[in-house]
């Protein structure tokens, strides 16, 4: 065998370890239900956001955000966020959240462990065009 | 039913020149095919002769369609679904190309122009393999086409046309304002819809990026359809000599890719708010790894025109680049990313078709490869998988992609390796070769690649196999701290292998002239680490010496390219492209290492504002992110290093814009300065604001600002009461969020704010506590002239939106006062900001500029060579 073919069978070895090992860091999906089962595990929920929950107030603090979310099961639980409150939050149709349950509140350390979803999509959506077409003659 | 002022020419004339472009492109491939598989040069010639015609009246609808689609965005023609749906009555001119690329089709018709172009490029440079090479970008056309044609076959919809109308596509019915009494559509439908307008440009595209950035990016993702016909063609050709023709092609799309890219992360860093210009999200990942791949087919080829060697990896890198495109193309385009990727892109329902045509181009190469039998093999193949994904549900489709994709990797690399065809020497390289080591560089960057795009793809893991995996708890680091490792070894590999010479290179003559580069590197990249302050330790002290190591790579990339074009190419200008892009890789890498590790948050929160939970002191210990500060308008605000103050902001009605002026002042050295960041109204349908930065650029460092949140005073709704209360030294009084003690009385007390020459003060002394703890000193005063008026001197506490009033003196005997307190919801404008400070950025565009000037040097180097030697193939060594 070719040195060459050697290095590269190495080398492919070694990519093939990395990939299993980094498998090993990623989180899981869960409810919230089953998120509240796994206090202080990082888990990623994807939920509904509750709109007359979000409480922000930057006069007393810009980096505190708390707001109730709901998942597809109906189960509801508090999330705090230690950033400012995303952009357009209240028009989302549905986030995703990574972070930690603790004592009952889901707590979101990492600025990225928001993702908003917004209905910026109805562009392609016809439903949501519809609707659209409406608003826009109201104003 | 007629209708008046609909403009239906312009859509009925682009339906045509679409449908008119699905014939001529397969007539063009189809005689592309023919003029290349033809025997008799007559027939070759005539056969030739119709595909260009074909090709160029496919040209010709191309850019007709084009032109059609400008005229309707541009006369606002919102009977078009396209036109409503991508512009607005009020878009600035130099957008409505931008509404083009916004919507699928447009972006469609982007990549199919650039096609065009580069096939007439190649038609008129490369005169031996365009028939070929343009077989397989007319396919690709005739792909294009289809998608956007919009008819019904057997109740099944190919395509989606621009053309459609708003009314045909019931999107009106539900609209009775576009209604008559009778519940039939109004015949001035259009008049009406014309005065509530489209619906406009996303709100974040609304930037001069999106003018250049998608035009540029498609340029890349086009180009890389070039070195993947031309290994087409040496495959059916059964020909080797075209991997002189395509090296400049190579260089093309490496440099445009490139470009593409990092304009999309210039424009990230200057104008969205990620947080800087990269951050691992798939959709930039998506077009980072072709453009990985195409960069280690671009080192295959170059292996083998010198040595002989490398051919089969070549042609693996090169269909793999291509199909790479493909794949982000469906992960971008299918919505599948939805829950991974800042970006908003769904499933536009034709994922079946574009996931058969993906099918076809994958398998493409393996059916070429094949003999009789095996092309039967693989047409069946092709057939099961388009025929499953017409048949399943389209949540499986993913997962057969996923399988297919990998089914073809597999086949391939099987194929290629049998092939008698493809010439390999079996003899050993030397390890002093370039060669040797030009490969292991390729092989790693590629291996990378694999990686990057295997963590991007989970999404499609998921589906394929049933699971539930999210992305790592901190997404960033699961890609950086292994990408750091590929970053150190082709670091050094760039830096080293310049020093080799192909086939062979005498040790001693190798390690003198690498020696002082390597001495200079070692000492450069040292003093950086010592001097340099790089103690980003939040990841542990394995990342951080990564980090220090792969400084070391990326100065040894730079010093030793720099100093070969002296030592090793005698200060040859005309030949130092691959020195020159490879100074620009190694000085990207050295800025990203730098910047990203030295990126420091500006805005730690330090001002009274106080978190609820945690005072600064635990913030610190606990790393509690507080990242934000709070500014109140017209009040000097200590943030760390400098005093911020937000002076003003003013709403720009062209640009529907709300600029904020914020003055900086650096607490030492007294310099100042002002920058004006933005939130920009977002188009309608869509509520509230896009924030957008503004930085102050030195010419080491930027100081990067943008507003995260902010609060109006609405004047009108200041209805709040003072609140009455008698209170003696000693008293206290409750508020809403605490309560207030009067220390003490004072009269004529100096510094009363507000009080002039003359006045004689009373003011109080009052102290403010809030729930959490926070002291906040207020003293409102009345101020008393000749002892005949008498002025009253309000005190805010702003932190607690509180107004203080001393309203009069109840009981001057026992010392009873009046105080009036009022509270209001927001009793002034207020903004957080978040400021960052990124050092050496402007490294990595200097990087970036260097890299791309680099390899266009090398395309000039290369077509002169095709220019002056004639094209013949070129035995490799040793078969």
């Amino acid at each position: 065998m070719k040195k060459s073919h050697i290095a590269a069978l190495i080398l492919i070895g070694i990519a093939i370890a990395v990939l299993i090992s980094s498998m090993v860091n990623v989180t899981a999906y869960e409810t919230i239900a089953s998120a509240k089962q796994k206090s202080g595990k990082t888990v990623t929920v994807i939920a509904k956001l509750d709109k007359a929950t979000v409480q922000y107030n930057p006069a007393v603090n810009p980096n505190y955000l708390t707001f109730e979310a709901i998942d597809t099961l109906g189960d509801r639980m508090k999330v705090a966020y230690y950033y400012e409150k995303p952009y357009d939050m209240e028009k989302s149709e549905r986030i995703v959240l990574k972070g930690k349950m603790e004592n009952g509140v889901f707590q979101i350390h990492d600025q990225k462990g928001i993702l908003i979803k917004c209905p910026s999509k109805y562009k392609d959506d016809p439903e949501a065009a519809k609707k659209a077409i409406n608003q826009q003659a109201m104003k | 039913m007629n209708y008046t002022g609909e403009h239906l020419l312009p859509g009925q004339l682009g339906h045509f020149f679409a449908v008119l472009s699905l014939v001529v492109s397969l007539v063009a491939t189809i005689s592309f095919y023919k003029s290349n598989k033809a025997v008799l040069p007559g027939e070759k010639e005539s056969w030739m002769r119709l595909a260009k015609g074909a090709f160029l009246l496919e040209t010709i609808c191309v850019v007709s369609i084009i032109g059609c689609i400008y005229y309707i965005l541009a006369n606002h023609y919102y009977e078009y679904k396209y036109a409503w749906e991508h512009s607005d009555n009020t878009m600035q001119t130099q957008y409505i190309f931008s509404c083009l690329w916004e919507g699928q089709e447009g972006s469609f018709l982007l990549w199919s122009f650039w096609h065009c172009v580069l096939g007439w490029l190649i038609i008129w440079r490369v005169k031996e393999w365009r028939a070929p090479v343009l077989t397989v970008i007319s396919f690709a056309q005739f792909c294009i086409a289809t998608m956007l044609l919009g008819i019904f076959f057997f109740g099944f919809k190919v395509g989606h046309s621009p053309f459609v109308l708003l009314r045909n596509e019931g999107i009106l019915d539900n609209a009775p304002f576009l209604h008559d009494a009778s519940g039939n559509l109004s015949k001035n439908y259009v008049e009406l819809l014309y005065r509530s307008g489209g619906s406009g440009l996303n709100a974040l595209l609304q930037n001069y990026w999106m003018t250049i950035h998608p035009p540029v990016l498609f340029l890349g993702f086009a180009s890389t359809i070039v070195p993947f016909a031309f290994a087409y063609a040496g495959l059916t050709n059964k020909e080797h000599s075209w991997t002189k023709a395509a090296l400049p092609w190579s260089l093309f799309s490496v440099a445009m890719l490139g470009t593409g890219i990092m304009m999309g992360a210039a424009w990230a860093y200057e104008s969205l708010t990620f947080g800087g210009y990269w951050a691992w999200d798939p959709v930039e990942n998506a077009s980072l790894v072709p453009w990985l791949v195409m960069v280690a087919g671009l080192h295959t080829n170059l292996i083998y025109r010198h040595s002989g060697y490398s051919l089969k990896s070549t042609y693996i890198f090169y269909v793999l680049s291509f199909i790479l495109v493909l794949y982000s193309t469906f992960l971008t385009r299918s919505g599948i990313l939805g829950d991974t990727s800042v970006h908003a892109f769904t499933g536009e329902g034709m994922n079946q078709q574009l996931l058969a045509f993906l099918s076809v181009f994958v398998w493409l190469p393996s059916f070429v490869e094949s003999n009789k039998k095996g092309k039967i093999t693989v047409a069946i193949i092709i057939a099961a998988i388009i025929l499953l994904t017409f048949l399943l549900p389209e949540t499986i489709t993913p997962s057969l992609w996923l399988f297919s994709l990998v089914g073809f990797l597999v086949a391939f690399g099987i194929q290629v390796n049998r092939d008698k065809n493809i010439p390999a020497i079996h003899r050993e390289e030397d390890i002093y070769s370039r060669e040797f080591w030009m490969f292991i560089g390729a092989l790693v960057f590629f291996l990378g690649a694999v990686i990057i795009i295997s963590q991007t793809s989970l999404p499609v893991i998921n589906k394929a196999f049933n699971q539930k995996m999210a992305e790592a708890s901190d997404a960033e680091f699961s890609y950086n701290k292994i990408q750091i490792f590929i970053a150190i070894i082709v670091g050094i590999l760039t830096a080293v292998t310049q020093y080799l010479k192909y086939k062979q290179t005498p040790r001693a003559v190798f390690y003198k002239k690498i020696a002082v580069p390597t001495i200079i590197a070692l000492v450069a990249s040292l003093a950086i680490s010592i001097f340099g302050n790089i103690d980003y330790d939040k990841k542990g002290i394995g990342f951080l010496v990564a980090i220090h190591i792969a400084i070391f790579a990326a100065v040894y990339s730079i010093v030793a390219n720099a100093a070969y074009i002296w030592i090793g190419l005698k200060g040859k200008m005309k030949n130092a492209g691959a020195a020159i892009a490879h100074v620009g890789f190694g000085m990207v890498l050295l800025a990203i290492l730098i910047s990203s590790s030295k990126k420091e948050i500006l805005s730690w929160n330090t001002t009274g504002v106080s978190p609820l939970q945690n005072t600064e002191e635990s913030n610190k210990i606990t790393g509690t992110p507080a990242e934000n500060i709070t500014l109140f308008k017209g009040i000097a605000t200590d943030m760390g290093k400098y005093m911020v103050t937000y002076s003003k902001d003013s709403f720009d009605v062209t640009d529907r814009k709300k600029y904020f002026v914020l003055h900086f002042k650096d607490k030492q050295n007294g310099e100042t300065f002002t920058i004006y960041p933005d939130v920009l109204r977002n188009t309608k349908g869509q509520e509230g604001f896009s924030p957008n930065p503004d930085s102050k650029h030195y010419l080491n460092r930027d100081i990067f600002a943008y507003v995260t949140s902010w609060i109006e005073n609405n004047h009108a709704e200041d209805t709040a009461q003072f609140r009455p209360a008698a209170m003696q030294v000693g008293d206290t009084t409750f508020y809403s969020n605490g309560l207030m003690i009067l220390k003490k009385v004072d009269v004529n007390k100096p510094d009363v704010k507000g009080a002039r020459p003359g006045e004689t003060t009373i003011s109080l002394d009052l102290e403010v506590i809030s729930k959490n703890g926070r002291r906040y000193p207020a003293t409102p005063a009345i101020a008393i002239l000749n002892d005949s008026t008498m002025r009253s001197l309000p005190d805010t506490v702003v932190a607690q939106s509180l107004v203080l009033n001393f309203n009069k003196i109840l009981d001057p005997k026992v010392g009873k006062m009046e105080v009036g307190v009022k509270e209001n919801g927001a009793i002034t404008d207020l903004l957080t900001l978040k400021v960052l400070l990124f050092p050496y950025i402007n490294l990595l565009w200097i990087g970036i500029l260097v890299m791309v000037l680099g390899t266009l040097l090398s395309i000039r180097q290369r077509v002169v060579k095709l220019r002056t030697k004639p094209v013949v193939a070129r035995k490799p060594v040793n078969v």
